[in-house]
């Protein structure tokens, strides 16, 4: 079973072309990691992927099938600047914005949907913060409780727009256990990264993306230098210094 | 003093300042307060071409033709956001004005006409809740009921939609549609007050109360009931001290108390108000002061 298939995918904004020629297969069952050079389209990628941008050419399956949101297989975690944090909410509220899918328009959530969600903010370590209002909240704090948000959504499948960016040590963590913890449930978890220290350590499968795909596969095929030079179109200052570290050794 | 369509009118301008503060609310966090203030401008040329092609005053049909120049308004503005690289501060002054000018054009030629002087028009422009007929304030109550309902309704899509529409989108919500509607209610919204409080000051019905709610609390829940409340005082009081006075105008006596509102909730607010986040601010600094001499010593 593939968790994710795409093909031929295109995006362009106005004239400027941001994707070209996107395709993809990833089986289900792992934590694969979107790494790219600033510009490289990770975000635009994601959001194709999420049926989210009008110009875009191209087919997408999930769990081989066209995306519907009404199935819930998806969960979603966009970048957190992506929001306005003093809308007048808390953290308990913005958690249970992850089984509005499941609850149906009009109706009210559960005694059952506020369980989840409070077992969802459990797991991020945020029970406390339950009442908090969202403004009041660190950045890291607030990256916890919109994982939470898509942890509640119970999808099979999950997009995380640069979940580490602006969170303390602690948070980052939390984030990475938690995704190793869907990964050992059988999720598929797709992340978009910009730190290449930690990607090796985090993911066990890369997509590297520069407009295209210059390499996807098991980390350890593909994030080789070579191909990470292909990808920053040769740029990369510390890599030579591993390089050159290495013929010291 | 209460007398039998006193208390109806009170009935009207209170339920019509709840829906205004319901619907405000959701425009006021949406940031689309100021494209309430020209759908309502916009609503004056719809009143007098319907009086025009009808040549009658009864209330549905002025409403429905400031329902069609209410929603054109806001077609236009959304359209020249989307069509041109004008920003929306620029499409909304544009268009705000350019339909109130041609009310005003079109009022003056209704006036000039042999019946049109009789024809009360001119209270469309600062609203005259007082002397309302009751066959009025029947649609007018209905019509402010329906917004309350769609608003209570639809309280978890449109805090969703407002708060994250990409997310919102994300699970299956239509977000598109969900946001028609609610430009939609805010047309109503806007309909259902103009010949209770007029065009030029409807707006302030809408933004007003919901701005002054918000110093209350960081629910939208409280805030929704508050900006509700302050609706239906100013609404209250605002009719009733225009019937003292026949001279008065009710649409300016009822921002006069939704901005009073205002300023006591922008003061004394506990959760954001200015005094309490004075005294925050100062317990805060205080308490580093302390900290710090302590680290000294």
């Amino acid at each position: 079973m593939d968790a994710l298939q795409v093909k031929n995918l295109s995006v362009a904004y106005e004239e400027k072309v941001v994707l070209q020629n996107v395709n993809l297969t990833i089986p289900v069952g792992h934590l694969t990691g979107i790494i790219g050079p600033n510009g490289a389209g990770k975000s635009t990628l994601i959001k194709a992927i999420l049926n989210q941008l009008p110009n875009k050419t191209g087919a997408v399956h999930i769990l081989e099938r066209p995306l519907n949101a009404k199935d819930h297989t998806v969960g979603y975690v966009p970048q957190r600047n992506a929001v306005d944090w003093d809308f007048p909410t808390n953290a308990l509220d913005v958690v249970l914005m992850g089984r509005y899918g499941h609850i149906g328009m009009i109706k009210k959530p559960s005694a059952k949907d506020k369980q989840i969600a409070m077992d969802c903010l459990k797991d991020v370590g945020m029970e406390a913060f339950a009442d908090r209002s969202i403004g009041q909240l660190s950045g890291g704090q607030q990256q916890r409780v919109f994982l939470a948000r898509a942890l509640a959504q119970e999808a099979e499948v999950y997009f995380m727009d640069e979940p580490f960016v602006g969170v303390d040590a602690a948070t980052e963590r939390t984030i990475i256990a938690i995704l190793k913890d869907l990964k050992a449930k059988g999720k598929s978890v797709f992340v978009v990264h910009h730190d290449l220290q930690t990607a090796a350590d985090y993911f066990d499968w890369i997509i590297l993306l520069n407009q295209t795909i210059t390499a996807s596969g098991p980390t350890e095929q593909t994030f080789t230098e070579d191909n990470l030079q292909e990808a920053y179109g040769g740029k990369l200052f510390f890599m030579d210094q591993t390089k050159s570290n290495k013929t010291f050794n | 003093m209460l007398t039998g369509n006193l208390l109806w009118v009170l009935i009207g301008a209170i339920l019509l300042g709840v829906a205004a503060g319901l619907n405000g609310t959701f425009a006021f966090l949406q940031k689309q307060s100021l494209v309430g203030d020209a759908a309502a401008h916009a609503a004056l040329p719809g009143i007098a071409i319907a009086y025009l092609v009808f040549q009658q005053k009864d209330l549905p049909i002025l409403m429905l033709g400031a329902a069609i120049t209410s929603a054109l308004a806001v077609y236009m503005i959304q359209w020249i956001v989307g069509n041109s690289k004008l920003k929306a501060d620029a499409a909304i002054g544009f268009v705000l004005s350019v339909f109130f000018g041609i009310g005003i054009v079109l009022l003056t030629i209704v006036n000039q006409s042999s019946a049109g002087n009789q024809s009360g028009l001119n209270d469309f422009i600062f609203g005259k809740a007082a002397t309302m007929a009751k066959s009025d304030l029947v649609w007018l109550s209905s019509s402010a009921l329906l917004i309350i309902l769609m608003c209570l309704l639809f309280f978890k899509e449109w805090k969703l939609m407002i708060f994250d529409p990409v997310f919102a989108k994300g699970i299956g919500l239509p977000v598109e549609r969900l946001r028609v509607l609610l430009t939609a209610l805010t047309v109503l919204t806007i309909v259902t007050g103009i010949q209770a409080v007029g065009v030029i000051l409807m707006a302030a019905m809408l933004i007003i109360p919901a701005a002054a709610a918000r110093f209350w609390s960081n629910h939208l829940g409280i805030i929704l009931v508050t900006s509700a409340f302050f609706g239906a005082l100013s609404g209250a009081l605002g009719t009733i001290i225009s019937s003292f006075r026949t001279g008065l105008s009710t649409g300016p006596i009822i921002v006069l108390c939704a901005a009073s509102l205002f300023l006591i909730s922008y003061f004394f607010a506990p959760t954001r108000g200015f005094i309490s986040k004075s005294l925050k601010k100062k317990a805060f600094k205080q308490r580093n002061v302390v900290k710090e001499a302590a680290n000294h010593e």
